[in-house]
């Protein structure tokens, strides 16, 4: 794999280009980091900015976060090359805020100090609540990175010049390490703005690159439809040309689609973003700012994709190295030359530390507040201590980031599948817990540990036992084959188990719900009493 | 947000008292009338989407106008209807839950919902007088 990129390392643009804009890129955000990090003082400080981010800046904090390597190479790379089918799911990354926005981010936020755990064992028993919300919590996270670092792999042969796997791997443990700078020096509130310059450039850039695309087909819409398909074929505009080849693919379509969809509102680091505001209206106008900044951006890319699929080609994009994920950054270098592409590839690099810099702080806040103030230390923690935990864990999971980024290197996995994968982990084991603790009075704790456990085993399991692992010419282990589970992607499956095991292992307990606390949960979350303040500095 | 409130806690049976009362009700009532039938709807249109790509790609293929078939047409549906769910979410509780909840957090912030408050007995039966001094505003 490796030696088939280096020998066709057709580097695009000029790399010394690329590095001066994505050097620029890490100077203006480590400045702000430092300045940032004047003001964290405390644990509220550290996990939430001080709750002192306003709305808007957090609803573009969210569309960094959420718009990923995977978001942005992967549904344009997908559109160009299987179109419609690649225009699907960003649809599903879209509708899947209403999930989020109707009935999670403002009853989190009233409830929760600092992460997902802080919900769902509110009406538990702490102890073993809290450690399987931070077990799937680390399992999403996990997910997560391994696709961003697998995204900066692909990027790094295109657009920086390196090849070979020593170059490259020193890539991957740089992006690793100013990661966890940005994470141990600015926190919460150095991550944020980190987030909100990447998410402005994001935008902005695939806005000019949407505009410029339109451009060149008289600003109209069936013109470039038509461009794609003449340079392509047909099938372009109709779907069912990734998913529609039999009824096992078609199946798996459902099955993501369902993971999409409902992967939002479980995904942990999102979920953590809503903590940074002072209230929950705030958390509103927050989900409302991403959903349009998301949305806009979807069809941008939709523009971009089709764009790279008309004045690109199918054939040149597979053939870059980076492959699909190459589609964007090689229609910048056709429309705009080096100089756009230079930025494009900056951007993109932008996206993948910030995204990474947010996974990181949320897995080590829910191993730091979660595992250990709570479950080891029963709450006894010294002054800092749990902060100084949570730095720990940092660079623990940035150190098992890098080395996930090596390996996913060495795998070629795809990006915009491995976030998909990640959904369906946060599907399966967070989202129905989410939703019966703040809804359904019955509710136990013996219900919560069979749905999440039995959400994360199933949905972990069915991956290991299909196709995506071993089995197919595209599995990460294309040469064994213990692939039992026909569908690449489980949501349709572990989704329906996972609620029906919240459910049963409720019915089946003979242990009370706690109606004081449901009293508590379902009043602070509705009317916002009690909710933690912002920090005064 | 006036820090002093916060001085006392709120005790279990304040948030009872709240939980009981016919304004948390109605707050309850409101947010799940909207919030519950807009996630089936949203939730129907777009598995309804998604099925319609899966299983009938013809339908999806057929032109609209020039090069723009009825499955772009679809997709693009889907962008509106989540900007304009978005739009009518803020504005139902804008309008419908927020006037209640904020009115809450303020009497909750008062400790209005503690027995004996307001000269009542502390006899726990009279928690029902509480509740109906609560609803004259």
């Amino acid at each position: 794999m490796t030696d088939v990129l280096a020998a066709e390392s057709a580097t695009i643009g000029e790399p010394a280009l690329n590095i001066a804009i994505f050097g620029a890129f890490v100077l203006i955000t480590l400045a702000i980091t430092f300045r940032a990090s004047r003001n964290n003082k405390s644990a509220a400080d550290y996990y939430a900015a001080g709750r002192s981010i306003t709305g808007q800046q957090n609803g573009l904090a969210i569309a960094g976060d959420y718009l990923s390597a995977a978001s942005f190479l992967g549904i344009a790379g997908a559109i160009a090359i299987y179109g419609y089918d690649g225009f699907l799911y960003s649809i599903g990354f879209l509708v899947a805020w209403l999930v989020a926005l109707l009935l999670v981010a403002e009853l989190m936020r009233n409830t929760a100090r600092f992460t997902m755990a802080d919900v769902l064992a509110f009406r538990m028993r702490q102890g073993p609540v809290r450690t399987a919300a931070a077990i799937s919590t680390l399992a999403v996270s996990l997910f997560y990175l391994l696709a961003q670092m697998a995204g900066a792999g692909g990027l790094v042969a295109l657009l920086l010049g390196v090849s070979g796997a020593v170059a490259e791997a020193v890539v991957v443990v740089l992006v690793g390490a100013l990661m966890i700078f940005y994470v141990l020096v600015g926190g919460m509130r150095g991550t944020t703005w980190v987030q909100v310059i990447k998410a402005t450039l994001l935008i902005a850039g695939a806005g000019v690159m949407t505009i410029w695309v339109l451009a060149q087909y008289g600003f109209n819409l069936s013109a470039l439809l038509g461009g794609a398909a003449e340079v392509g074929t047909d099938a372009v505009l109709r779907p069912g040309a990734q998913y529609g080849l039999s009824d096992t693919t078609r199946l798996d379509f459902i099955s993501l689609a369902l993971a999409l969809v409902l992967g939002t509102a479980g995904l942990p680091h999102v979920l953590m973003r809503f903590y940074t505001v002072p209230t929950a209206k705030a958390a509103r106008t927050s989900v409302v700012w991403a959903i349009w900044l998301i949305g806009i951006f979807y069809l941008f890319s939709l523009v971009i994709g089709y764009g790279a699929g008309a004045l690109v080609g199918a054939e040149r994009i597979a053939a870059a190295p980076g492959a699909v994920n190459s589609a964007a950054p090689l229609l910048a270098f056709e429309l705009g030359g080096t100089v756009l592409l230079g930025i494009i590839a900056g951007v993109a690099f932008a996206t993948i530390l910030a995204v990474v810099a947010g996974l990181t702080i949320t897995a080590s806040a829910s191993f730091a507040h979660d595992v250990y103030a709570s479950v080891i230390k029963k709450g006894d923690v010294p002054p800092n201590g749990e902060v100084r935990v949570a730095r720990i864990t940092a660079v623990v999971i940035g150190g098992v980031a890098i080395l996930l980024g090596i390996f996913a290197l060495r795998a070629g996995l795809n990006i915009a599948f491995l976030v998909a994968l990640a959904f369906a982990v946060a599907a399966s084991a967070n989202l129905p817990t989410i939703l019966y603790t703040l809804f359904w009075k019955r509710f136990t704790t013996q219900g919560a540990l069979w749905s999440i456990y039995g959400g994360l085993i199933a949905c972990v399991g069915l991956i290991l036992f299909s196709p995506v692992v071993s089995g197919a010419e595209t599995s990460m282990f294309p040469g064994v084959d213990f692939a039992w589970f026909p569908l690449r992607n489980p949501g349709l499956v572990s989704i329906p188990l996972s609620f029906l095991l919240g459910w049963l292992g409720t019915v089946l307990t003979k242990e009370r719900p706690n109606e004081e606390k449901w009293a508590e949960l379902e009043v602070r979350a509705l009317t916002g009493i009690g909710a933690e303040k912002a920090v005064q500095h | 947000m006036t820090p002093p409130a916060e001085r006392r806690l709120l005790t279990p049976e304040e948030y009872r008292q709240a939980q009981a009362s016919p304004e948390f009700a109605e707050l309850r009532a409101r947010f799940r009338r909207f919030a519950f039938p807009m996630t089936v709807a949203f939730l129907a249109w777009y598995l309804l989407y998604v099925l319609l790509s899966t299983y009938a790609p013809d339908f999806m293929a057929t032109d609209v106008f020039g090069n723009v078939n009825v499955g772009v047409l679809l997709g693009l549906g889907q962008f509106v209807s989540t900007f304009a769910i978005t739009h009518l979410y803020v504005a139902h509780a804008n309008r419908r839950t927020d006037p209640i909840a904020d009115e809450m957090r303020e009497r909750l912030e008062a400790h209005d919902y503690a027995p004996g408050h307001g000269g009542h007995d502390r006899a726990p039966d009279h928690g029902v007088s509480t509740r109906k001094r609560s609803t004259r505003d």
